[in-house]
């Protein structure tokens, strides 16, 4: 829609209140409307509100996938998923993952370190085919050197001691080497509700970022691990 | 961002030194606030007869009766008889601008921050909320449309989407979180005097603009990478219903400063 209808129909979707509250369970005067009647009259006031601006297209930015639906609602409703619906939805992200297709998960430590450091792309006032960052210090500690760190996620520093690898080309450090791909590439796979971006799943970067954050968080020449 | 404030942080402690050195840096800051400048427009906005009609707003009613300007700030978003719809205050402001002197809504809705009406509605923003600096909030939540727009805001606040599945409550559902050194309100409760909701409309030193909450949500959403919301659309009225209620007891600090 166009914003400019966007004051006229604010009116419609509070109107609907009124009507919904009409129709309550009791048929008593009850004025709260259901929980599905808010969900729908949540959707229609997202419709009304949001309109296509550069990049950012109303219908591919609010199409909601299984996970983030099922998520959104336990939010709302204060009850987290039960383990069962979690692990459904993580194995449904887990089967999005495009693992390396030279099998070389490792890339470049100081390009990664770029990428982590950039948190440009995707938003309606960047360009389309302007280079994607991964926005990773936004919400981690990443490297001892750099203070300006967002704390939202767990800190990254020393990732390659916690996770217990010392050689990341070793057989044994395989498993911890993939789920660092993995869950760069889709951490909904891992974590259902993570506050993570699913930075392969969604194109937000490209394979060869991906290879070069796992360098940066995995490589013994890192200053991540120094 | 960070370079100016970092340099003079020394290696040991360096964390807790910048964040000293910031707070410092925001004390310096709060001695002339330019946001006066905007309050001082926005009461001779308020004053002067304009628009079609040649009339000023004085007769406008923002929820307290008309022509009352004391304390209505801390209590809206709120429900509105005549228009039949909860409206924050600068939808209500459109609405006086409009019925009072006869200027289109269009001009503001579809116009440009800092710019023609749109800046105007900036301004009369900022002067009115003054008027309630330091009372608390305290938002109606009687009329049934109220309580609707406060479920309808909550459901808006934990939407995931956009390319990075952001929602409101990614960054503002938890306490003393941060992004990069900038600290994170948690909205979903009271996050203190002056904080998150109560510190809207604010001067921006950074882009040397005042920014009302109708700005401060539109740039929210664009780094959450959400297509832009209408201004004063439903969602962004939802959601100061929601973030207002949530901030009960909280005293305004408007018009505050910001990095």
């Amino acid at each position: 829609m166009k914003p400019s209808q966007a004051l006229i129909t604010a009116a419609s979707v509070l109107a609907l209140a009124t009507l919904a509250g009409c129709a309550g369970s009791n048929g008593a005067a009850s004025s709260t409307p259901s929980a599905a009647e808010l969900d729908a009259m949540a959707q229609q006031m997202v419709q009304q509100s949001f309109h296509d601006k550069g990049i950012v297209k109303v219908s591919q930015a609010l199409a909601t996938d299984a996970t983030l639906k099922a998520c959104n609602q336990a939010d709302v409703s204060g009850t987290p998923l039960d383990a069962a619906t979690m692990r459904a939805l993580e194995a449904e992200n887990f089967k999005t993952i495009q693992w390396p297709a030279d099998g070389k998960y490792l890339g470049d430590w100081k390009s990664g370190e770029k990428i982590a450091q950039s948190g440009r792309g995707r938003t309606w006032t960047d360009k389309a085919d302007a280079a994607n960052g991964g926005n990773c210090y936004n919400c981690h500690q990443i490297t001892k050197e750099e203070i300006s760190y967002g704390t939202i996620g767990p800190s990254l520093y020393h990732y390659a001691q916690a996770k217990g690898v010392s050689d990341p080309s070793s057989p044994q450090a395989q498993e911890m080497v993939r789920y660092t791909w993995g869950k760069i590439w889709n951490s909904k796979a891992y974590n259902a509700c993570s506050n993570m971006p699913r930075a392969g799943h969604k194109g937000i970067l490209t394979q060869k970022q991906v290879a070069d954050i796992v360098a940066l968080l995995l490589d013994p020449k890192s200053p991540v691990n120094r | 961002m960070a370079v100016g404030w970092t340099c003079a942080a020394t290696l040991a402690h360096a964390q807790k030194t910048t964040t000293q050195a910031i707070d410092e840096y925001r004390e310096m800051l709060q001695d002339g606030n330019p946001a006066e400048l905007y309050e001082m427009k926005g009461e001779e906005l308020w004053k002067k007869a304009r628009g079609p009609k040649n009339a000023s707003l004085q007769q406008c009613d923002l929820g307290l009766g008309a022509g009352v300007t004391k304390g209505v700030f801390v209590q809206l978003p709120r429900y509105f008889a005549d228009t039949n719809q909860v409206q924050d205050l600068e939808s209500r402001l459109v609405t006086c601008m409009s019925t009072l002197q006869g200027i289109d809504p269009k001009e503001v809705v579809n116009g440009q921050w800092g710019k023609g009406e749109r800046a105007n509605v900036t301004a009369l923003a900022t002067w009115v909320a003054a008027q309630s600096k330091g009372m608390k909030f305290n938002l109606p939540q009687s009329h049934p449309q109220e309580r609707v727009a406060y479920e309808l805001g909550k459901r808006a606040f934990f939407q995931r989407g956009g390319s990075h599945d952001f929602a409101c409550a990614t960054c503002h559902g938890e306490d003393d979180k941060r992004i990069r050194l900038q600290d994170l309100p948690k909205l979903t409760g009271n996050p203190g005097d002056g904080v998150g909701f109560a510190a809207w409309p604010a001067y921006r030193v950074s882009n040397g603009q005042m920014w009302t909450m109708q700005h401060r949500l539109n740039d929210c959403y664009r780094q959450q990478r959400f297509p832009e919301p209408g201004y004063a659309s439903p969602i962004t009225v939802a959601l100061g219903v929601y973030m207002g209620v949530n901030a009960k007891g909280a005293a305004s600090a408007v018009p505050a400063i910001k990095r």
